[in-house]
This record gives C-alpha cells, structure tokens and sequence, in this order.
C-alpha cells in the first residue's frame, strides 16, 4: 500500500452511520450485557417477584464486595498478570478488623489500617514479581498462603464485629424510591468503578496498563513507566481486596479466617465474563462489574427457584465461563 | 571548517554478555543536523551499541556524553526523556491500539490531571499530516501494512523532539516512494539540527542519505569516515573484513538451467490454488531442479503462496500436485511427509526453538517423522548435527550451545540445516538472507545454487531483487496476492522485474 | 539435565535436606524405619506415604506446564474420581470382592481420561488459554462429584480398595510404590523416546514445532488426559486411604500444591524445558514442610505463614535474578583473585 503523497491535511471524521455503530473494541462487553438482560428476563418468566428493581438492586448489594475486586483484578489482568491472594486479603482484612474492633479500635484507624495492609502486600508483591522476574501465579499464589496464615495467626475462630458504625453501615438502607432501596456499600462500589474507569480512560497511568498488557516490551521501548506501572496495578488490585474486605464486614458483621476462600477465583471468573481477555490489553472495567452481576443473577436465580442443589450452582458457573471463552475465541478469530 | 561539538559522544564503550563480548571499546560520535550511518555485519554490535545509547542495555566500562553532559540512563523511558528517539527494526508499537494513541502514547494531552482525547487525535493527526500519511487517527493500527506502521513508528519519533533521533532499518518494508518521503523527512530534520543515527543493509541507501560512516566488526570499531571519503567496495571490505569477490563470484558462476522436455512432470503443480481472504487462485508448477524466484513487496501474496504450498495454511480453492498426484495438504507434517519443507520467514517466530540445543534443532523435523516413540540415536544425532554444522559455516560449532545464543545468520543456517536433514524434494525458504550479514548471505545463496544443481527444486522468496534475479530459472511476480508474471531468466534486468512488479508488464 | 537446571535444583534440594536435618535435631529418631507386622513405619515413610497423591498429581502437572500449560482442574478430578469409585463400591452388593474394586477403579480411571480429553479438547482444538479452560472444569468439576456423592460423604467398608491408600505390598506402603512405579514409567517414556523433547518444543514455539511437522496437538491433548489420570490415581489413593469420598474437601488445593512442586523442581511456568526429578524434590519439600511443623512443635496456626515464607525464599533463591546475581558475585570474586594473583 503506497502513501500518498500529498500537501493538504485529510479529514478523517466518521461520517454518517458509522459514528453510532459501536466500535467493533466493545463486542465482548455488550455480549454480556445482552446475556444478563437475556437471564433476567427468563428469571422473571419463571418466578414470581423476580421481575422487581429491587431484585436487580439486590445484585448490587449482595455483591458489592466482589465489584470491587473484580475491578482490582481487572488493573491486574489487563497488565496481562493475574492475582490470586485477593480472596486470602479479605479474609485477613475481616480478621484484622475484628480483632482491632475488639481489641477496642475505634472504625476509622481500623478501616485505615486494614487498607495499608492490604495495599502493602500488594506493593511487596508487585515489587517481587518485577525485581525477582518472579511469575505473577506464583508470586500472588505464594501471597494467597501468606495472608491465610497470617489470618490462621490472627485466630482460628470466628470474631464477631459490634462495633455500632459496622453495624449501621450492615443495616443502613438508603431509600431510592417506593419500595426500593440501596446500602453504603453499594455507593462505595460504584464510586471505585467510576475512579477505575477514569485512570483506565483517561490518564496516562491507565494507558499504560493497557501498553503493558499488549506488549510490555514494546511498552518500555516506547518509553513509558512501564516498572512503576506494573507494581502499581499490583498495589491496586491489594487496595480492591481491602477495601471488598471491609465491605464484606459490613455484610457479615464477623472476621473469620475461612471466609472468601476461593473468592479470587469468583473475581477471575467476573472479569473473564465481562469480556477482559486473560493474556492483557483488552477489557473494560464495566464489564467486569456485568461479569460479577452475571454470577449474582445466577445465585438469585438458584435462590428463586429453591429446588436446585447447591452443585448446579457450580456447574452452572463453569457452564457460562465456557461459554463465553468460546465466545471470545470467536470473535478474536473474526477480528484477525 | 570548524566542526560544531558532537551531541553524542561515546568513549570506550564495552559491554559483554555470558560467552561473547559484544562491543569492545567502540567509539561513537554523533553530531547535530549530521546523518550517521552505523554499518557492520550482524553480530557487529550495531545494536548492542544502539540499545546502551537507549538505555536497554547498561555499560561495563566506557562514558557517553550528551551535550558535554555525562550520560547515564538505564531505561528508555529515561532515554526518550533526555532527548534520544528510536524507531526500532521490528515495529514496536501497540497493534490493538488505533493509530492515534500509539503515536501518542505516555505523552497524550492533558487537561488538567484527565486526558484530553480531542487535542490528543489532532496532535497525532498534525504529525501523520507532517508525513503526508493519510490514514485515519482511529484505525487500528493491526489494519494497516506494515510499511504505514512503519511510518507511524516514526511519526512518533518525531512527535518526542529529539535532540537525536536513532532509526533502524526504517526502510526494510518500504517501497521506493515511501523511502523517497523519508529521505525527504530525515532532510528536514537535519536541517533544524537533530542528529540521526541511520542503520541500513542497503547500501545505496546509506550512500544517499548519511553524511558519516561508523564501521564496526566483531564488536569492535574499524573507522570513522565521511560517506564522501570512502568507495563502496572499501566500505565493505571493511565491513566483512575480506574480498568482496565472493559476492560476485556467485553472479559469475553459470546456472545450468534445468532440461526441462515436454513429457516432465513437475514436482509441484498448484491449479488455481487459492485460500479466500489471502490469495487468488494461481498457477504455477516446479520442476526439478529448478529455482524459482517469487518477487513482490510486502504483502503481495508471497508468504501466503508459500504457507499453502506446504501445509501450513490449508487451500480452499483449486488443486495442488505434487509428482503428478493429486494431493491435498493440511497440516505442514502432510507437507514434509511428500518432501516439501517450508523454511517461515519469521525465523523467532515460527523457526527456531530458542531453548533448545543446535542439535535438537537440526534433528527436530527429522524426529517428528519417525513418530514420538523411536528416537533417533544419540550417535546418529551427533553425525548429523557435527556434519551440517561443518557444511553450513555454523559458529559456535557446538552442537550443545542454546540456539537463543547464536547470531540471526547462525539461526538461520540451523534452520536450513533442519530442512535439508529431511532431505526434501522441494525447499520453500521465505526470505533467508533477511538481516543477515553479508558473509553469510553470499553463503547461503551459494548453497541455494548447489542444492539446486543436485536436483533440489527451490521456491525462493526475497524482497531483494537483486538476489533474486541472480539465483532463479524462473521469475514468478505477484501484486495484490495474485500472480501477474512468470518468466525464465534469461537476461532479465532489474529494471524488467520491478516495472512488472509495479504495473504487470514489463515496460 | 543440563547444567541450567542442574543449577536450578541446588536450592531445593539445600532446602529438603535442612528441613530434614532440622526435624532430625528436633527429633533424632527421625530417620528410624521400624519393621512391624511385615510393615515399615517411620517418620519418613509417613512423609513418603502421605506425599504420593501431590507426587502424582505434580507428576501429570509438569508435563502440562512443559507445555506452556496449566491443569488447575486437578483437584476436582481427585475429588471426582473418589467420588465415583466410592459410589459404584457402596452401590455394589458385594463391596468387599476384589472384581467389585477393579470394576469402580476401572471406572474411575475410564472417567479420569474424559476428563482429560475434555480439557484437551479446550486447549488443543478450540484453542482456549489453559488456564482458563481447566477453571471450567476446576468449577464445574466440584460441582460434578457432588452430583455423583449426592451431596453425602459416601463411606466404605472394602479391604481391597483400603489397600490402594492405605495399604502395603511388599512391606512399604501401596501408595508409594504406586507413585514411584509411575514416576519410573515417565520417566523412560519422556526422556528413552522423543516425547519428552517433543513436549519441549512444542511449550517452547509451539508454532516453530508444528512447521517442523511435530504433532503439537496430540501431544497437548495427551499431556491433559496424562495430568487427569495422574489425579484420577491419586483420588483413589487419598479416598482410599479415609475409605470415604468427600465430594467438598477430597484434593482441595491439591493443584496449587503441585504446581508449586513444579516450580520449586525447576521447570518455568512459561513451558519448555521440565524436570521430573526437580518436580519430586519439590513435591518432597512440600510435604516435609507439613511433617516439619508437627515435628518442631510449630502451633498449628503458623503452619500456613510457615509454608509461605519457606517457599517464597525458595522461589526467590531460584529467581533467574537471583541467579543472575549470584554469578556476578562469583565472577566478581574471580576477577578479584585474578587481580590479586596479577597484582
């Protein structure tokens, strides 16, 4: 293809239609968003009450704490690396503020700590996995063991949270119209999902998450602080795991050590749905909020119904995840 | 005249890496509005050099200066901040990010602590318009060839500013026009003091635009000189470090072309052999013995051709023969199994194990024909990797090293000598002298020659004509993936070929 | 194995034999292996015993990875796998005759390659990132064994299938010599044929190796149905051991454990060249740890953050930064005896 080779400057507006047709970047995300939508509306067929705004509220305040890991875990795996302690972190995170709560803290320095905690192990993480050249798998699954030890030290039985801010924050409901309502937690997810989509969008830090994920040598050569970067998503995706932590206290008012086992793989699986590719440098961060609506529509639907066995649940899942891998694999072939 | 400070100033640079000392004590200067061309033969150290001015790699011993200032980064974001850009050889930006944001990237537009995505598109569209490159700032960049993603490599270069702007091997997938717009670019910004840095192989090129010469050899400094003080046949003399006969002594050698009667069937037929989306049904038959160029540019069909005729793409239209049966290839084992061997252009990519010794590498064709459970025998290994190691100039002649230690030349004889361990009937080899220095081209193509005079059919694809021209029977031409012109070489000139390549006839 | 990962195994094997040299301080008759009944006993045979299921499953895992893959489904297949052997003996009328047991074993075993077929399927054929493709089955699978268990932990009494786990043959435990026999049996298979540089080639350019004509399909779909009935065998010997299937808990994390192994051994999670023997000596340090803790009187809490800190210190050591360091320590300190003899 030869350039042409001409004076004037061309116009490259997108005329017409095409200004309106979504941008072919964005398939992944409407597929899952055409999926809850189609899932919604076979629950509503199917079960009475199910068709309700307060049905679909309660996916936002049932899984408020996955939101917000599910956006961690999407800086991380955009980067094209992974991180595997997160469910490990909010583990520690409710030990830590159940212990501080009871040990006579007051909820402000408890929340403050439970979150340097959790963006501290991030930090040593990513700083590991730059420094030693060390796998992100094994680094953040070597994390995973260190944070659920750590909760195994903290003790071994379950600590309750009386603590009266915990408590409200659990029982508050913020009215939004006749019959409706939302919880703090709620707001808090929200206000993350907008911060993640403004760095990822519209700073050069975001950016430059999404140069790494697509070729993190090309990214240095191009000379972007590709180092900081990387450690940074690592200290993001901690913060996430504190912070869902600290929400999942406020909906279950106890710090246990054997709670969230197995939640960074809920969290994987939201950001798969939503559309983030494993390997990095595609994905959008709402559609890892979709992937995590997706999972609580399923619980809801399960709930709903009463007669299935917990095990579908599972099968379910895997069902979905299988489906909408292919679904990508599908369309990258397209794309190429 | 009295000669303005040089802007780069590098002094007894020496870096070594486990096993091989890449530069030793080089000195390198550069100086503002100069073209300096860096020539040398791979494994010179013309990158290794470029990439400790980068930042990439660190110095053991030795001072760069800039501007008189010392010198010291250790990324090429530190780099690229002090005022040093580089286009690398192998595009190096973001395909699944639009054209826009790769020429923008880590330096978009900013409003306040938010990117600004409005001013950023028409920063980026100023410096395309700058390049006369009219493409749209939106498109993805995977969308375009790779000669535009070239140039917009470069148009991000100069977006940064540089003090001193470090190309290498621009021009290797550009045609004549867009290398012409280049030169015209690169005098420009001569003419307002950047100091660029030029690596080339073509040396017309590098006569035409570089104003100095740096030779290094074997990671050493022959000279300084100025491109007007010194011949091209001193140049390469002392770029190679022998006579440059070898190169001509080939043109000499006669070809005895192949005696090819009515009754021959060829070894390879393809009858309207065609894959939708990559190539419009061909002709084209090979006989034995005989070498056949494919000439073209970039994206013209070559590879594509190449791919179905060995399994590695499979054929949605049309028919291939091979020794007169009708054969259908799926998968590139098929191919190696009727004794056709595809040697990918893409020699990191799709050709060596890089982990692996230089024996497991020669004997790895061999071994995936004999099946998973007989193993070919130690001995039996080591007389093959010993013997083609010999026979191809191989170095380091140890059949242990770790192919990922070797030159790109070396690599590429490993190649080679895995495909003639399978002795196949056909060769295919997609451009095996690309980025190879002179010494072992001369090499390689010899060994096209002998292998071709011992019965050996050859499909040859170069982007160099003039190897091209001087190895093959037959000259196939394609554009726009499909088949425009099939002629013997006789006495075909270059200026022939290229006219067919342009238009389709020969003018 | 060439002198890179012979390098690469120093510090695990540094690592095994200080914690074996720290549970003999603490408890001198640690290596003692007493005859009893015809049996061996000992701490050490315990360690050997116990270790068998994660030796098996680390075993497929490492070819897997050698691939550039991962098999993270392992665990439910443990759990699938006992689930099913235990259902068919307690279905049976007869659980305690040995055709009843070979019968639910066979089964088991049948079902094991299925499941391997099916994430190779994914891998292989469709093209699914691995690690993505055996999460399905990591979910889904869980979900499956409590399927066939109904939600119950099945019990059963039948000696010969408590001989798999539990019992002994030729006076040391079965379990043990299940594994090594298995360990041998890959062993001369990947490294006598060319599968083993087949399987390297194919995890070091994939594309490279199917240009040369090597079948990297095949040999990545048998890598996933070797790595399932490595699990399969392994969920028989953890079930047959409690004589119970426990759909829940049966190989829980059992595949971190392993993939751990992995590394420790050697191998890079980036595919190309394996190690068995490193695998073993990872899946040893591993197992030693737990013994450790019990041996040294480490409080049960610390176990977990005990385990952490001994394998992030190997995997460090191991690092090639780390590695990359210590040359230059070493050729520091040669070149400064070289001065100093020039000197």
């Amino acid at each position: 293809m030869s350039v042409q080779v001409s004076g004037k400057a061309p116009t490259f507006a997108r005329t017409g239609v095409r200004r309106y047709l979504p941008n072919s970047r964005y398939v992944s995300v409407l597929v899952t968003l055409a999926l809850l939508i189609v899932m919604f509306a076979a629950g509503s067929a199917s079960y009475r009450g199910f068709f309700s705004g307060q049905v679909v509220l309660n996916l936002f305040i049932d899984n408020s704490f996955l939101i917000v890991l599910a956006v961690g875990s999407t800086f991380v795996i955009l980067t094209g690396g992974i991180d595997l302690s997160v469910g490990s972190v909010v583990g520690l995170s409710t030990m830590i503020a159940a212990s501080l709560l009871r040990a006579g803290w007051s909820p402000a320095p408890v929340i403050l700590v439970v979150l340097l905690a959790g963006s501290t192990l991030g930090l040593l993480v990513g700083l590991v996995i730059h420094y030693f050249d060390i796998q992100p798998f094994i680094a953040t699954l070597a994390a995973m063991f260190l944070a659920r030890g750590l909760c195994y030290v903290i003790s071994l039985k379950s600590i309750s949270i009386t603590d009266p801010f915990f408590t409200s924050m659990a029982q508050t409901q913020l009215p939004l119209g006749p019959d409706l309502h939302l919880t703090p937690s709620v707001i808090v997810a929200l206000i993350i999902v907008a911060a993640a989509f403004f760095v990822l969008h519209y700073t050069r830090t975001g950016r430059t998450v999404y140069a790494i994920g697509t070729g993190d040598q090309s990214a240095m050569l191009m000379g972007l602080p590709v180092t900081r970067t990387r450690i940074l998503v690592y200290v993001i995706s901690g913060f996430c795991a504190a912070l869902g932590g600290v929400l999942f206290t406020f909906y279950t008012l106890s710090g246990y050590s054997l709670t969230a086992v197995g939640m960074e793989l809920d969290a994987i699986a939201a950001v798969v749905i939503g559309g983030t590719i494993l390997t990095g440098g595609s994905g959008y961060v709402l559609g890892s909020v979709l992937g995590v609506l997706v999972l609580g529509i399923i619980q809801t639907i399960i709930s709903f119904d009463g007669t299935l066995s917990s095990w579908w649940t599972k099968i379910v899942i895997g069902g979905l995840l299988l489906l909408f891998v292919i679904l990508q694999r599908v369309f990258l072939a397209r794309k190429r | 005249m009295s000669q303005p400070a040089p802007v780069v100033d590098m002094t007894g640079i020496s870096i070594a890496f486990p096993g091989v000392k890449a530069l030793d004590g080089v000195d390198f200067r550069m100086f503002p509005g100069e073209v300096h061309s860096l020539m040398g033969e791979n494994g010179a150290g013309k990158s290794t050099l470029i990439k400790a001015l980068t930042g990439v790699y660190p110095v053991d011993t030795g001072r760069i200066l800039l501007d008189g200032k010392p010198l010291s980064i250790s990324s090429p974001a530190q780099a690229q901040a002090a005022g040093i850009s580089t286009v690398y050889q192998e595009v190096n930006l973001l395909t699944n990010l639009t054209v826009a944001e790769n020429i923008m990237l880590g330096r978009e537009a900013r409003r306040g602590p938010a990117i600004d995505w409005k001013k950023t598109r028409s920063q980026a569209a100023e410096l395309l318009a700058g390049l006369s490159l009219d493409i749209d700032p939106n498109s993805l960049l995977s969308s375009h060839s790779l000669a535009v993603q070239q140039l917009v490599a470069i148009a991000r270069a100069i977006g940064i500013q540089a003090k001193v702007l470090i190309l290498d091997e621009p021009t290797s997938s550009l045609d004549t026009d867009e290398v012409a717009e280049l030169f015209r670019i690169i005098r420009r910004l001569k003419q307002s003091g950047v100091a660029i840095l030029f690596v080339s192989h073509f040396l017309e090129q590098v006569y035409e635009i570089s104003d100095r010469l740096t030779v290094l050899r074997n990671g050493q400094l022959v000279g300084e000189y100025l491109t007007d003080e010194i011949l091209r046949i001193e140049l390469v003399h002392k770029m190679i470090g022998k006579e440059v006969e070898v190169l001509d002594d080939l043109e000499r050698k006669t070809r005895t072309t192949a005696d090819a009667t009515d009754e021959e069937v060829p070894f390879v037929e393809a009858i309207g052999l065609g894959r939708k989306g990559s190539l419009a049904p061909i002709d084209l038959s090979v006989y034995e013995g005989e070498v056949v160029g494919l000439a073209g540019l970039l994206g013209s069909g070559r590879t594509e051709l190449a791919r179905l005729l060995s399994g590695a793409d499979h054929a949605d239209a049309g028919e291939l023969r091979i020794a007169g049966k009708a054969s259908r290839l799926r998968t590139p084992r098929s191919a190696l199994r009727r004794r056709i061997a595809y040697s990918s252009e893409n020699r990191r990519a799709e050709g060596i194990v890089d982990d692996l010794s230089v024996r497991d590498n020669i004997v790895l064709a061999l071994q995936a024909d004999r099946g998973w459970f007989r193993r070919i025998p130690k001995k039996r290994q080591d007389e093959l990797a010993t013997s083609y190691i010999k026979a191809l100039n191989i170095r380091p002649a140890n059949p242990d090293a770790l192919v990922r230690n070797l030159s790109g030349g070396n690599q590429q004889k490993v190649l080679l000598a895995r495909w003639l361990a399978v002795a196949p009937h056909l060769l295919i080899l997609d451009e095996p002298t690309r980025g190879i220095d002179v010494g072992a081209k001369a090499e390689i193509q010899k060994l096209v020659i002998e292998l071709a005079e011992n019965g050996m059919s050859v499909l040859f694809i170069s982007a160099e004509l003039e190897e091209v021209l001087r190895l093959s029977h037959r000259i196939v031409v394609m554009r726009d993936r499909e088949k425009v012109a099939d002629i013997e070489n006789d006495d075909v000139t270059l200026g022939q070929v290229m006219s067919l390549i342009a238009s389709g006839t020969e003018a | 194995m060439s002198a890179i990962l012979r390098g690469r195994l120093v510090w695990p094997i540094v690592t095994l034999v200080a914690l074996l040299v720290l549970n003999v301080i603490v408890e001198p008759s640690f290596f003692s292996i007493r005859l009893q009944d015809g049996h061996l006993f000992g701490s050490i045979i315990d360690i050997l015993r116990n270790g068998a299921p994660t030796v098996l499953v680390a075993l497929g895992m490492t070819l897997v990875i050698a691939t550039r893959g991962i098999d993270l489904s392992v665990g439910a297949i443990v759990a699938i796998c006992g689930a099913l052997a235990c259902s068919m003996i307690a279905a049976s009328p007869h659980p305690g005759s040995v055709s009843t047991v070979m019968l639910a074993v066979g089964a088991s075993l049948v079902l094991a390659i299925v499941l391997g077929l099916w994430n190779g399927l994914l891998v292989s054929v469709i093209g699914i990132q691995p690690i993505i493709a055996t999460l399905i089955l990591m979910t889904a699978g869980r979900g499956l064994a409590m399927l066939i268990t109904q939600g119950q932990i099945i019990t059963v009494t039948s000696a010969p299938y408590k001989v798999i786990g539990g019992g002994y043959w030729l006076s040391l435990p079965a379990s043990i010599l299940i594994a090594a026999v298995m360990f041998a049996i890959t062993a001369v298979l990947t490294r006598k044929t060319a599968l083993g540089v087949l399987i390297e080639s194919v995890g070091i350019n994939p594309q490279a190796s199917r240009l040369a004509g090597v079948r990297s399909r095949s040999i990545i779909w048998t890598v996933y149905v070797f790595s399932a009935v490595c699990a399969g065998v392994a969920g028989l010997m953890i079930s047959s051991n409690v004589t119970a299937a426990d759909a829940n808990n049966a190989g829980l994390w059992i595949e971190l454990d392993a993939i751990l192994a992995v590394v420790i051994g050697g191998t890079s999670l980036m595919g190309g060249r394996y190690s068995l023997m490193g695998t073993l000596i990872g899946a040893f340090i591993i197992q030693t740890l737990t013994t450790t803790v019990y041996t040294v009187g480490i409080p049960p809490e610390v176990t977990l953050v005990f385990k952490a800190i001994v394998v992030i210190a190997v995997c460090l050591l191991q690092s090639p930064a780390m590695q990359a360091r210590i040359r230059n320590m070493r050729r520091r300190r040669a070149l400064a005896v070289k001065e100093g003899v020039a000197a």
